[in-house]
């Protein structure tokens, strides 16, 4: 019998906190919406780690009822809670990494004059991100999988004046729809077959059944439209395209929502669902090819983006992508450990990229930017740590993490693994080359002039400068969990702390595959400091090549800064033909031509007869009494007719 | 039951026959007395029908019936020739068609 953890607290705090801050907010001083927000979701980071401090005496998983919801004959959803090792590390994550950018944004937003809204949305998003986590069946945690979606819309189009962050905080919710539809199928195959949503029902309806490993089955079916919205949520091939319109958003909502947790949602409901999977070798398979494509197309377009952020959110996409390969070949702690170490290095990456931004007053563009590193040494410190752990430099986070994946790939097929690596090693590239154009060399930049979009106007002018503490301190913890965080990974820790949830055995490490581990470990290893090195070669000794090799590319440059065309493929061929179709056939000829038409022609038909039959009603009493006669006539030649025949 | 009687049928078309008259009046005439004369003379019409009925049948009932329709037509040719005065003072004409303030 487990004691009382009141798991809901953890959730309820963020969203008083943004009830508080949303509904009285705007009166409110900045000091106070600040102490209001940091207090909630610090309260559920400390509450998370009371939890976490309490896990080792729970009998797991441990399940939580808070309150009914449905209930309608044998089906029912709760709102109730669940924890085990792997909803555990998300709870962390979100509430640890979710402070942290909490305390950054203080910094970051101060001189918005929506300070007090910023703070509620991202309250909101905490809130539902843990009902994310914590649900113990699949429409709680639906219903914050969507609550994170709206929390994301609108902290994309938190400037929605701008034009284009409003129309990308529709793409991101119209693309995301677009995966919540297979989600939501999935849940109703769910429903039919097993009559329930709950996890344990469920997965104690699948563990019975036999693989499908000949065709495609029901459980195949499942997987595939659950990764579907995986692809949505976590932005991969096919719906990966609200990601980089996304930076739109203020960098601590690009950090904490679309890099460190809420793009990780898909990775995390994939790998709550892998007793299906398990079971459903296709959707694995396809969840391993969507992973192992993303990370290398997203990783090519990251080479030559010059956005500063575009080039992190192909990154982070990729990064999933990795995530999802991981999953793809029944890797799911590896999955997981990557998801947890990619939040801390990608968060402060994102935060770093937030200090530049805030530094040289609003620009993004890395060209314009160069020799930052004496103006903003902290920055530049933390991001090069970051740098190191993306690129999979030992010992730091993202090495033990990515090291981990390639090697469960390598496992299953080498195909995985070459082009794993051959990501891996652009990734080291496009990290180092934004390192090198960011910080090294000389200052492209103009003068600081205080205009910019993000309302620093208060900076006025001078040198690129450093972000104050209540910033740095954020991006100094995360440099450290950076710099440690992958050691969990240490002779398979995390693995067999995560084991009882994915029920893996231990993996056999003999002394072939021991030795193939560090020869393979050595090639990532080699990528990474290549990667750099010709990121070195490029855009710090000779700076003047890149463009010459791409003007000798040409049309294959021209491509992929273009980003292979996607979104004006999509355009053509789903958003035109759609708007089209929705003008011409829906608009002009449906809705014009046959209903106003129907309705309209109702209308004048009923006036014309009218029109005629008034004439009846001439308020001359005579006419009215010739009608009565004419009626009775009428009766009476009726009555005497059937009378004769009646005869 | 003897011969003198004259047939049911008699009475009949010379109900049916002042009816007939009434509503032609009715529809035709346009002085408003004239009308009223008509409405009295379908009344009448009627009343003879009535009492033809009452008395072919040996019931009391229709005669009974000429009683009330006599009382409402007095009390009709009250109400209607008060109105009728007031009409012509106000408009100065007895002419139906002309008394249209009603109509649309």
């Amino acid at each position: 019998m487990n004691p009382s953890l009141n798991l809901w607290v953890i959730p309820i705090l963020p969203l008083a906190g943004a009830a508080i801050n949303g509904f009285l907010g705007r009166k409110a001083s900045r000091p106070g919406v600040t102490t209001v927000a940091l207090l909630s979701s610090g309260a559920a980071f400390a509450w998370a780690l009371w939890v976490a401090a309490r896990f080792s005496s729970l009998s797991l998983p441990y399940q939580e009822f808070f309150a009914h919801w449905i209930r309608s004959g044998n089906f029912s959803a709760d709102f109730a809670f669940y924890l085990d090792q792997l909803s555990l590390v998300m709870l962390l994550v979100v509430t640890g990494v979710g402070f942290l950018i909490h305390i950054y944004s203080v910094g970051y937003m101060w001189d918005d004059s929506s300070y007090y809204r910023f703070f509620s949305y991202l309250n909101l998003f905490m809130f539902f991100m843990l009902t994310l986590v914590l649900a113990n069946n699949y429409l709680l945690m639906f219903i914050g999988w969507e609550g994170v979606g709206l929390a994301s819309y609108l902290l994309i189009g938190f400037w929605f004046t701008k034009d284009s962050a409003a129309s990308a905080g529709k793409k991101a919710f119209i693309v995301n729809r677009i995966g919540d539809f297979g989600f939501l199928i999935a849940l109703f195959l769910l429903i039919k077959h097993f009559g329930s949503l709950n996890f344990e029902q469920v997965f104690g309806a699948v563990v019975p059944l036999q693989p499908e490993t000949a065709g495609a089955g029901l459980l195949t079916t499942i997987g595939i439209l659950l990764m579907i919205g995986a692809c949505g949520k976590s932005a991969q091939i096919p719906l990966y395209i609200w990601l980089p319109d996304a930076m739109e958003g203020p960098t601590p909502v690009s950090a904490l929502i679309h890099a460190a947790t809420m793009v990780t949602a898909g990775v995390y409901m994939v790998a709550r669902s892998h007793v299906i999977f398990d079971r459903a070798p296709t959707a694995l398979t396809v969840v391993a090819i969507i992973g192992t494509l993303t990370a290398f197309f997203a990783a090519t377009i990251g080479i030559v983006q010059t956005d500063i952020k575009k080039v992190l959110a192909y990154s982070t996409i990729s990064q999933l992508g990795y995530m999802f390969m991981a999953c793809g070949v029944g890797a799911f702690s590896a999955g997981i450990f990557h998801l947890m170490t990619h939040a801390f290095f990608k968060g402060l990456l994102f935060l770093g990229a937030g200090s530049v931004i805030h530094a040289v007053g609003g620009e993004q563009d890395m060209k314009k930017m160069g020799g930052l590193k004496s103006f903003i040494p902290w920055t530049f410190l933390t991001m090069g740590i970051a740098t190191l752990a993306i690129a999979g430099v030992p010992p730091l986070a993202g090495f033990w993490s990515k090291d981990e994946i390639l090697w469960k790939a390598y496992q299953v097929s080498a195909v995985y693994w070459v082009i794993g690596v051959v990501t891996a090693f652009i990734t080291s590239f496009y990290m180092f080359r934004l390192l090198y154009m960011t910080f090294f060399g000389d200052y492209r930049g103009a003068q600081v002039d205080g205009h910019d979009s993000h309302g620093h106007n208060a900076h006025g002018h001078g040198d690129p400068h450093e972000s104050p503490m209540v910033m740095l301190a954020p991006l100094m913890i995360l440099a450290v969990l950076s710099l440690v965080g992958g050691l969990v990974g240490w002779g398979n820790h995390f693995e067999h702390f995560l084991a009882p949830v994915f029920g893996t055995t231990e993996p056999a490490t003999g002394a072939a595959s021991g030795l193939t581990e560090y020869l393979l470990m050595g090639v990532s290893v080699l990528v990474a400091f290549a990667g750099w090195g010709l990121a070195y070669l490029l855009y710090y000794e000779h700076p003047e090549l890149p463009q010459k090799i791409a003007n000798s590319l040409g049309g294959f440059y021209q491509a992929v800064v273009h980003k292979y065309y996607i979104d004006e493929l999509y355009a053509a061929v789903f958003v035109k033909p759609l708007i089209d179709g929705s003008t011409r056939i829906l608009w002009q000829d449906v809705d014009r031509r046959i209903i106003d038409a129907a309705v309209n022609d109702a209308g004048d038909g009923a006036r014309h007869i009218s029109d005629e039959v008034r004439h009846m009603q001439s308020g001359n009493i005579r006419s009215y009494a010739g009608w009565i006669a004419a009626g009775s006539a009428a009766v009476i030649a009726f009555m005497i007719w059937m009378w004769m025949e009646a005869r | 039951m003897g011969p003198s009687y004259v047939p049911l049928s008699y009475y009949l078309l010379l109900s049916g026959f002042l009816f007939a008259c009434g509503v032609a009046g009715f529809l035709i005439k346009r002085n408003i007395i004239t009308i009223f004369m008509s409405i009295e003379l379908m009344l009448n019409g009627v009343n003879l029908s009535f009492v033809a009925f009452a008395a072919h049948w040996h019931a009391l009932a229709g005669q009974v019936f000429v009683f009330f329709v006599m009382v409402v037509a007095a009390a009709e040719a009250a109400v209607g020739l008060a109105i009728i005065i007031s009409v012509y003072r106000t408009r100065e004409t007895l002419n139906v068609d002309q008394v249209n303030l009603l109509k649309l």
